[in-house]
């Protein structure tokens, strides 16, 4: 049997993941967490009496804990596989991914693990998240002038 | 390649396993289960040497041997270089074959053994294998606490360690024959769907041994591939008809077994090398001594692959050994 046909086969009975319905969740907790991020500005603004900018730096910071602390006490994980984008794309996915890597490679210590492969999920997101605000940055620059 | 074998039996075996395995459907046919995935170790990969040699202490027990009574110890796992093989038949000091074949490894080495049995080499062997879940996700995936979303087709790396003792001295389970796998590449890239890499490698061994053999399918009352994954098997069945003409109605999967597929959740089943052995050694060889089953064939496919060749984007070859078992009447 060639490649071609085989691959017949294995799409008849490889199951469809259902998009529409994964797209729909990651969407609405998604939009959730939209929703907490700015409730904690508006919180912090109103009650510390401080600017939006800093209120959105410790809403940051507040989301980062939270994603950390649940991704240590085991749970997390779980979320995310039932949430997806949803809960990896804001902030708390980042802190995830880099909170669960620095968990898994301790053991290997401090210097060789934990400092090591601490970025093995995360790193890309640096990279690339540098990299793409320097590009867009750059076509604002051109298109609208700064 | 056939090898047909006179005199080798496979007298014992041992099981033991973790948390998920224990509340799967056969869980009352494993010897020990552990209710964490640590083992009271302190990392991953001591835990899976820990399930190795645990289970071949086991065996010695059920055996009434010493370890200095065994003349050879085959062994392997999925883990880099083979650790958690390596450490456990450090301790127990049993010369060692360390083999690596994935999930195939079981069958690989009942098949060595066999051979070595059979010329008389050796009076008698152990075959162990050992797989580990969090310590697979920590080497083939991601950091067991990240849990990225996979899709159905994906398969959950059993936890277990299983042994069994080869010798030339009579019981009720024979090894008549074993047929050796060609590793074949079919073009499937998708690492989340091993049933789709492996089950070609599968029917053609199957077919091999068959021809080989001068057998028919319906010779068997068990043909036992490991571990396909519910879709794997569909497609091999398919693949079957397609190719060889040949139907499989006596065909089962041992990743479709040792879990409960509708209610635990592990995507499209069991894997990992332990996941057939967990199965045989636990429940069909019960089967077998009830003289329910008669002759079973069992089929391991292993996928092989390395988390670079997958990075690389290069399709994943696999290989399937097939292992026949008798119960002398």
């Amino acid at each position: 049997m060639n490649k071609k046909k085989y691959k017949e086969i294995v799409d008849n009975h490889t199951p469809k993941e259902n998009r529409l319905f994964n797209c729909f969740v990651s969407f609405f907790i998604g939009g959730i967490m939209g929703l907490i991020g700015q409730l904690l500005v508006e919180g912090y603004s109103y009650y510390l009496d401080i600017s939006t900018k800093e209120a959105s730096t410790f809403m940051i910071i507040t989301l980062i804990f939270l994603g950390c602390l649940f991704t240590s006490l085991g749970f997390f994980d779980k979320w995310v596989g039932f949430a997806k984008c949803g809960l990896i794309i804001p902030i708390t996915g980042f802190a995830h991914a880099m909170m669960s890597t620095a968990l898994e490679y301790r053991k290997e210590g401090l210097v060789t693990g934990l400092g090591a492969s601490m970025f093995k999920l995360a790193g890309s997101v640096i990279i690339f998240g540098v990299v793409s605000a320097y590009v867009f940055g750059l076509l604002r620059l051109l298109i609208i002038g700064g | 390649m056939t090898f047909k074998y006179k005199n080798v039996y496979l007298n014992e075996t041992s099981t033991i396993t973790g948390p998920f395995e224990e509340k799967g459907p056969l869980a009352r046919f494993f010897d020990k289960s552990y209710q964490e995935f640590y083992f009271e170790k302190k990392t991953w990969e001591q835990a899976e040497s820990k399930l190795l040699e645990e289970s071949i202490e086991i065996l010695l027990n059920k055996l009434g041997k010493s370890k200095q009574e065994i003349d050879l110890l085959i062994a392997g796992d999925l883990l880099n270089q083979l650790v958690s093989t390596n450490y456990a038949a450090t301790n127990l000091a049993i010369p060692l074959i360390g083999i690596y074949g994935a999930c195939s490894t079981s069958c690989l080495g009942i098949l060595i053994a066999s051979n070595m049995v059979d010329k008389k080499q050796i009076k008698n062997a152990i075959v162990s294998v050992s797989s580990h879940n969090n310590a697979a996700e920590k080497q083939f995936r991601q950091p067991v606490e990240y849990g990225g979303p996979k899709p159905k087709t994906a398969t959950f790396t059993t936890t277990g360690g299983a042994s069994c003792y080869i010798s030339g001295s009579s019981s009720t389970i024979k090894i008549d024959s074993a047929t050796l796998g060609t590793p074949i590449d079919m073009g499937i890239k998708d690492a989340f769907h091993m049933g789709a890499v492996m089950a070609p490698a599968a029917a053609e061994t199957i077919i091999k041994h068959l021809r080989n053999t001068y057998q028919d399918i319906n010779d068997y009352d068990l043909i036992l591939t490991g571990d396909l994954g519910r879709y794997g098997k569909d497609i091999l069945k398919e693949y079957l008809v397609n190719e060889y003409g040949v139907e499989a109605n006596n065909l089962d999967d041992s990743a479709c077994m040792i879990y409960d597929l509708d209610k635990q959740n592990v995507y499209a089943g069991g894997s990992g090398p332990a996941c057939l052995p967990l199965v045989t050694y636990g429940y069909i060889l019960n089967q077998m001594n009830k003289k329910r089953l008669k002759r079973v064939l069992l089929v391991a496919t292993g996928a092989l692959l390395s988390q670079a060749t997958v990075n690389e984007k290069m399709s994943i070859p696999a290989i399937a050994h097939a292992v026949s078992l008798e119960v002398v009447e």
